[in-house]
């Protein structure tokens, strides 16, 4: 790009106190600063707010009563409609506008183009008639949670077992997935051998190849192994490790200096013994990354669990259980929002006290640094 | 494109025969090849045989619980596949249909937010990028399900925050039915998307991290405007990272699954609308138990993938600028 222009010449500092004038410019520019700050802040929060919207949506939903979410005029947070009991009987409270102020009264007797309230405040008063279709009030409403919601849900989807079936699922092949890619990521790292880099293409080819393309007959070899309705066939293949976990970790490998090998080595450790005392240590945070991708991914897989374990209700984990739960309970939408949010309640907090090795983790697989 | 170095990297180190190697390289290479046997006995067991068996598949009829009468019929299940099955192109139409609409917003959104979150005038970055990632921790059927309450054209937000802010009788008995009308479904499927984004825009973000500050200061020297800025340095600085977010953001779509199974249980409703192809597969594999078939669907998936990922690495350096110089 063209010839710079010259500095526009500084005219010369004026002659009074040094700080004063240089200051107060300098705290008005640090003020307009602040001010974009605060304005530019705003707006992502706005953005924020917006795109997490969803999840106060379930959260807030999830201590509703059921009337109270269908019900298209209720008030946006849990309520529940204020009575007033008189006389053994319970009314409902509604707004009623008398006299130029509106009062909120209990509607006693309903007729058609007239009603009677009872005043809650004061209701040695009697009865008070008032002319107009009581249809058009406004019910009053008060904070009410529907902490029964949980325990319900709790119950209905069996919470306990799909919990038990997931961890077990999560766990396993958690520890499964990370071991076996950290001693194939070891191999492709450390060792030359013939072949080497065509096996490394292999492997890094699977990547892209959809799942699909190797269900069917997976599926009908383990259907003659009779391994259909058990977890064999989602737990096993993961003790063979998996491309991308292996990836990541010989691009951690990498970076571990060698000199700590070279001494085992020569203090007569062999391999096995080096990649136990030696890399292992020094690669948690990788490990921990690679842990948490494969347990997030246990913990939403939907499309192996529900053709392997189609028809072994005892097995399903939580994903095909609330997928279930929501054929079974559609018009309870205040218990479906109550399971969602017990389903991701465990992720997030691992994901909250965990999120420096996870974010690290994701950063590692996807960018040159 | 860390991978891409890593292969070619690999590739690098001199095949020379067994035969040549000394005592020594031996006993190394054996080693080697004990760490990563592993993976070569999972690979041959389950991604190479089953990949061969499910090509030999798809020219047999195949039901899965009488396998004993699996009969050859060569080419039938492609010709049903390719010529007489309407519900393949259907599915195949729909999953591109919506792959060119997610794609370009889901990525312009990824960006977008990560220019946000770099922004030096965000108070409070790490919170808010934590904050931004949340949504994508969400098991994706609760994540579903909360999408389908917030959707609903009575009860649901969306249409109450529509109604609240332009005054249209958006919610209610007459609101937008956001999952059922085959006119706007896609956009339903694309907010839907938008929690699956968290990747991309810490991709995005790393990558916008790395880019050299000196040349956002020479620019600015040369008086180039923001936009300028944006277009000619980072956009050409962070190509690789959008290349690889393109990518992987393909793979998904051609794999989209659960949200309109979930939401529209796989029926293709409205109008046809969500039936996507791997709902196609499902359907026919696992509902009609058909596996020749299905394996010659799936097969069709895979030739359909090679080709993009090839299309798409031999465009790549017309367009993605590497750092390191054009491999």
């Amino acid at each position: 790009m063209a010839v710079r222009k010259p500095a526009t010449p500084q005219p010369p500092a004026p002659p009074r106190g040094p700080e004063s004038y240089g200051s107060a410019e300098r705290q008005a520019a640090a003020y307009r600063g602040l001010i974009v700050k605060i304005l530019f802040t705003s707006f992502v929060l706005v953005i924020l707010l917006l795109y997490i919207m969803p999840l106060g949506y379930s959260f807030i939903t999830s201590f509703k009563s059921k009337s109270q979410v269908s019900d298209v005029n209720a008030p946006v947070l849990p309520s529940a409609r204020v009575t007033f009991d008189w006389e053994g009987e319970s009314y409902e409270v509604y707004e009623v506008p008398i006299e130029g102020e509106t009062r909120e009264l209990a509607l006693t007797v309903r007729r058609r183009d007239h009603a009677f309230f009872v005043d809650p405040q004061n209701p040695g008063a009697g009865e008070i008639r008032w002319e107009g279709r009581w249809r058009s009030l406004d019910p009053v409403y008060e904070l009410a949670f529907q902490w029964g919601n949980y325990p319900t849900a709790f119950e209905f989807i069996d919470f306990l077992q799909l919990l038990r079936n997931t961890l077990f699922y999560a766990i396993v092949t958690t520890f499964a997935a990370t071991s076996s890619a950290a001693i194939v990521a070891y191999g492709f790292a450390r060792f030359r051998f013939p072949l080497k880099g065509l096996l490394f293409m292999v492997l890094i080819s699977t990547i892209i190849l959809p799942s699909q393309a190797t269900l069917v007959p997976q599926y009908a070899v383990f259907f003659q192994f009779g391994w259909v309705g058990t977890w064999l066939p989602l737990i096993i293949p993961t003790f063979f490790s998996n491309a991308y976990n292996v990836f990541l970790l010989r691009q951690y490998f990498l970076t571990i200096p060698t000199e700590l090998e070279e001494a085992a080595r020569i203090d007569g450790a062999g391999p096995i013994r080096t990649f136990v005392q030696i890399i292992l240590p020094q690669a948690v945070p990788a490990l921990i990354a690679v842990s948490l991708f494969h347990f997030f991914f246990a913990w939403n897989d939907f499309f192996g669990p529900l053709i392997y374990l189609a028809g072994n209700d005892n097995l399903q984990p939580l994903s095909v259980g609330l997928f279930r739960f929501n054929g079974l309970y559609a018009t309870e939408p205040q218990l479906i929002q109550a399971a969602s949010v017990m389903t991701m309640i465990i992720p997030l907090l691992i994901f909250f006290f965990a999120q420096r090795f996870f974010m690290q983790g994701v950063v590692v697989t996807g960018v040159d640094k | 494109m860390e991978m891409l170095d890593a292969v070619q990297g690999a590739r690098k180190t001199k095949a020379r025969g067994w035969r040549r190697l000394t005592r020594a390289e031996r006993r190394e290479a054996r080693w080697g090849y004990a760490f990563i046997g592993l993976w070569i006995v999972g690979f041959l067991t389950f991604y190479f045989l089953p990949m061969a068996a499910s090509l030999v598949f798809s020219f047999f009829d195949f039901e899965l619980t009488r396998p004993d009468e699996a009969t050859f019929i060569g080419l039938d299940n492609w010709r049903k596949l390719l010529f007489e099955d309407p519900r393949v192109w259907q599915a195949l139409r729909v999953t591109f249909t919506f792959a060119l609409i997610s794609l370009p917003i889901g990525m312009i959104s990824a960006l977008f937010l990560a220019v946000l979150l770099n922004s030096e005038h965000l108070i409070g970055k790490s919170l808010f990028r934590t904050l931004f990632y949340a949504p994508t921790m969400v098991p994706i059927i609760a994540g579903v399900l909360i999408w389908s309450g917030v959707l609903n054209p009575t009860t649901g937000w969306i249409n109450q925050i529509i109604e609240a802010v332009t005054g249209l009788d958006a919610a209610g008995p007459n609101g937008i039915r956001w999952l059922n009308d085959p006119r706007i479904i896609y956009l339903s499927y694309v907010m839907i998307g938008f929690w699956a984004i968290g990747n991309a825009i810490l991709y995005n973000l790393a990558s916008l991290q790395g880019v050299p500050s000196e040349l956002y200061e020479a620019a600015k020297i040369d008086g180039a405007s923001w936009l300028r800025r944006l277009w000619s340095i980072t956009l050409p600085m962070i190509s690789p990272i959008i290349f690889y977010n393109l990518i992987l953001s393909i793979f998904g779509l051609m794999q989209y699954f659960e949200v309109p199974y979930v939401l529209n249980t796989g029926t293709g409703e409205p109008d046809g609308t969500t039936y996507f192809y791997i709902v196609h597969f499902y359907r026919q594999t696992f509902q009609n138990l058909d596996m020749g078939y299905g394996s010659a669907i799936a097969w069709l998936l895979y030739i359909i993938a090679i080709t993009i990922t090839a299309t798409l690495f031999a465009t790549a350096n017309r367009w993605v600028y590497y750092a390191g110089g054009n491999r």
